[in-house]
């Protein structure tokens, strides 16, 4: 769907793309570098909006041929069962073939043991490093995007990293024009951010603009949920709340998917996709900001945690 | 004709703006820190937790206002240094576009990354404290950016406050500048007198400088044109992946992917295939799921064509009236990126759109200076952050544009075969835009650089 950006006469016209357009095209362009010149890669998804984007996007550059690539999710055991509905549902609709690393299997085998505060996102890069080492996956696209964390701003659309997953910060290839540089030895493997430039409003209007169907949770709706570190946490086996944390009905919706254990909710009545782009565009809050326990834990965390090979 | 489709309602004016990539130039000393921290925070962009957090960093360290630049310095490194390291990516919107900033440090690895954002940039903004003038360091910007023939060149000319907003000093800068930068080829040069720190001409016009009557550096980003007239350029289309289905729904499809990197295809086109020189006619375009009769750079898109021919990943598919010439010896102009040396009779990989060969480094003519655009023939050798120009023998025939042409199909990565490294960023063809009469050069009489 090509939009031609003709609201602002005499600045573009006549042969300028939309900038929903201009990012559709060059993550389609980076999905498409990869299944040029890699073995084996594997599309991170967990059902979060970022990952469905991605996924949608694969779709596209592939039409009418299927995706290339087979899906890989790493499962905290603490995952919304809406969010692994949907999963599920998505891979069946499309044909796919799904990995899941899990980390309650890790757990139970006694390789990971649980954290005091019960979060499991920086559990999930064992899992996730050892099932890109035993299926040997060559480049792994991930959904982060530059805007969401400091950290993640450094970060280069085709990112390298060592049989441990590290990434270095430090040690990162120049990347210019649109070349993209996805060399690597053996046993090494490129994790690859086709969404780099997005922001979350962009990932949002895009969802609008291709009908693009999310997990309700993303939508307002209500929930029992109990306050912890500011956030507001759903009740759930999971391990909450505590005896201390009460639980309330609340009217509220999820800006970011992810573990149960560390993933708040916002207070909101949004129930369609208008409404949602109407409140991103309004907040003074950055998504990781408003949801995210584990980047709270200290100012370097999403560096730490990318050091040592998280997504 | 490409449809335009309608939005969902009230999306519109969100949706259908257009994307500016730009890349800041310039030192903490020029005031870049307070300009990108004000463009952020004056348009919204920096949120409360973001402001908090810095906030609350500042004030740890003892500092009385919050420091900008911690929310682009991302990496712990950064923080304790406090320098920039690496190019930032920032991104902020207004009602009318939505805008990409690198943002390149002034210091390390300079020249670096100062290159690696200018690659993608289609404005650069040049900063200089209206005190001092155009210096050494603003002659290197205005060099970085018209050897990456970025098409809009803005110069800032900051602290105008501390020259009370006087004309004669912003003008005397202006054009000192402007006649610097377009002798060496920059095609577009818009000079703003601003202050970052009281916020004039930054996002709301001055209140001290009525004699200026031109956009603030804000409005001039939301309106100068991200497209040029694309019919003026020939179409040229690396092949990226070749798509067959083989279903029962689609035997027979056989599409070639990839994204239109200069120029416009349109259907009922003769077209030939490089390097291999075989010719066809475009017979349908699939732009990511609707079937078009014409489509523009930098849109992704599947072409299909009337013949079965053997075309893969690397191949080059552009209009046979314009198809560009092909060869196995590269005369270009390279930024050296790593930190191992380049040398002569070096073995590298060359990486041109999708086709990577084999290639070998024959010679280094020169190495460049770009305070003073002063040349060092022979060097021998290439260092980290270096530009030089360098002659290189290919294994197999590029299609080759002159970087001046086509920034997308002129340009290069030599790679190093044993562990992968980005050696270098080239640039084929002569390094600045030659004069119309080919006279006037700047400083050059040494062979090797014919501006």
């Amino acid at each position: 769907m090509t939009t031609v950006a003709h609201l602002h006469e005499g600045t573009d016209a006549p042969y300028a793309l939309s900038h929903l357009d201009a990012l559709e095209s060059e993550a389609v362009h980076i999905f498409r570098e990869v299944a040029g010149e890699f073995e084996k890669p594997v599309i991170l998804f967990s059902g979060g909006k970022d990952s469905i984007v991605m996924l949608h996007l694969a779709l596209k550059a592939f039409a009418p041929a299927p995706v290339p690539f087979t899906l890989l999710h790493v499962d905290t055991g603490h995952n919304f069962p809406e969010v692994l509905e949907y999963r599920d549902r998505t891979v069946e609709k499309h044909g796919l073939r799904l990995h899941v690393a899990s980390v309650q299997e890790y757990i139970d085998a006694g390789k990971l043991r649980e954290r005091p505060d019960g979060t499991r996102n920086p559990l999930q890069t064992v899992p996730l490093t050892e099932a890109i080492q035993k299926l040997r996956f060559d480049a792994v696209f991930g959904g982060g995007r530059r805007d969401e964390e400091k950290a993640r701003a450094k970060e280069r659309v085709f990112s390298l990293r060592d049989e441990f997953s590290q990434w270095d910060p430090r040690r990162q290839r120049p990347e210019l024009w649109q070349l993209y540089n996805g060399r690597h030895a053996p046993g090494e493997h490129v994790r690859v951010f086709p969404l780099s430039n997005w922001t979350e409003l962009d990932v949002w209007q895009y969802i609008a603009r291709e009908g693009i169907e999310l997990p309700q949770i993303y939508f307002a709706h209500e929930r029992e949920v109990f306050k912890r570190n500011g956030m507001w946490l759903t009740a759930g086996e999971w391990g909450g709340p505590k005896e201390d944390e009460t639980p309330e009905k609340r009217l509220i919706r999820y800006r970011t998917v992810g573990d149960m254990s560390c993933t708040g909710a916002v207070d909101s009545d949004a129930t369609t996709l208008d409404a949602v782009i109407t409140e991103i565009a309004a907040s003074r809050l950055t998504e990781r900001g408003a949801t995210r326990a584990d980047d709270k834990m200290s100012e370097a965390a999403m560096e730490d945690r990318k050091r040592e090979g998280y997504f | 004709m490409t449809s335009t489709t309608d939005q969902v309602a009230g999306l519109d004016d969100l949706a259908a703006t257009t994307l500016l990539r730009f890349a800041t130039a310039g030192s903490v000393d020029d005031g870049k820190s307070t300009l990108v921290g004000r463009l952020l925070h004056d348009s919204k962009s920096v949120l409360t937790d973001q402001l908090e957090a810095v906030e609350a960093v500042s004030a740890q360290r003892g500092q009385d206002t919050p420091d900008l630049a911690l929310l682009t310095d991302g990496l712990r490194a950064e923080r304790e240094q406090g320098i920039t390291i690496d190019v930032a990516y920032r991104y902020f919107a207004t009602a009318r576009r939505r805008f990409i900033l690198a943002d390149t440090p002034g210091h390390v690895q300079y020249t670096r990354n100062m290159v690696t954002g200018a690659s993608t940039a289609d404005l650069a903004v040049v900063l200089v404290d209206a005190r001092n003038g155009v210096i050494e360091q603003t002659r290197r910007h205005a060099a970085v950016a018209a050897l990456l023939r970025v098409p809009h060149v803005v110069l800032a000319v900051n602290k105008m406050d501390l020259v009370g907003y006087e004309e004669a000093a912003f003008a005397k800068i202006a054009e000192e500048f402007t006649a610097y930068a377009s002798d060496l080829g920059v095609p577009e040069i818009t000079a703003i007198p601003i202050s970052a720190l009281a916020g004039d001409n930054v996002v709301e016009p001055s209140a001290h400088m009525d004699w200026y009557g031109g956009p603030t550096v804000l409005e001039h980003l939301e309106t100068v044109p991200v497209s040029h007239d694309l019919t003026a350029c020939p179409a040229r289309f690396p092949v990226q992946y070749v798509i067959r289905p083989q279903t029962a729904e689609h035997p027979d499809y056989r599409g070639y992917a990839g994204q239109i990197a200069s120029g416009v295809l349109r259907v009922g086109e003769a077209v030939t295939v490089l390097p291999s020189g075989r010719t066809s006619v475009i017979e349908g375009i699939d732009a990511l799921g609707e079937s078009v009769d014409i489509a523009w750079a930098p849109q992704s898109v599947t072409v299909r064509l009337r013949d079965d021919i053997d075309i893969s990943r690397g191949d080059l598919i552009a209009p046979s009236a314009s198809a560009p010439a092909t060869t196995q010896d590269v005369e270009a102009t390279v930024c050296h990126v790593a930190d191992q040396p380049l040398a002569v009779g070096a073995r590298v990989l060359l990486k041109h759109t999708t086709r990577t060969v084999k290639a070998i480094v024959k010679a280094i003519p020169s190495r460049l200076t770009l305070d003073d655009l002063s040349q060092h023939p022979e060097p021998g050798q290439l260092v980290a952050n270096d530009i030089g120009r360098v002659v290189v023998r290919t294994a197999e025939p590029l299609a080759l544009d002159s970087y001046a042409d086509s920034r997308r199909t002129g340009s290069f990565l030599l790679i190093d075969p044993a562990d992968g490294t980005t050696l270098a960023a080239g640039m084929a063809g002569e390094a600045f835009a030659a004069h119309a009469d080919g006279a006037g050069a700047v400083a050059a009489d040494d062979e090797g650089w014919d501006f």
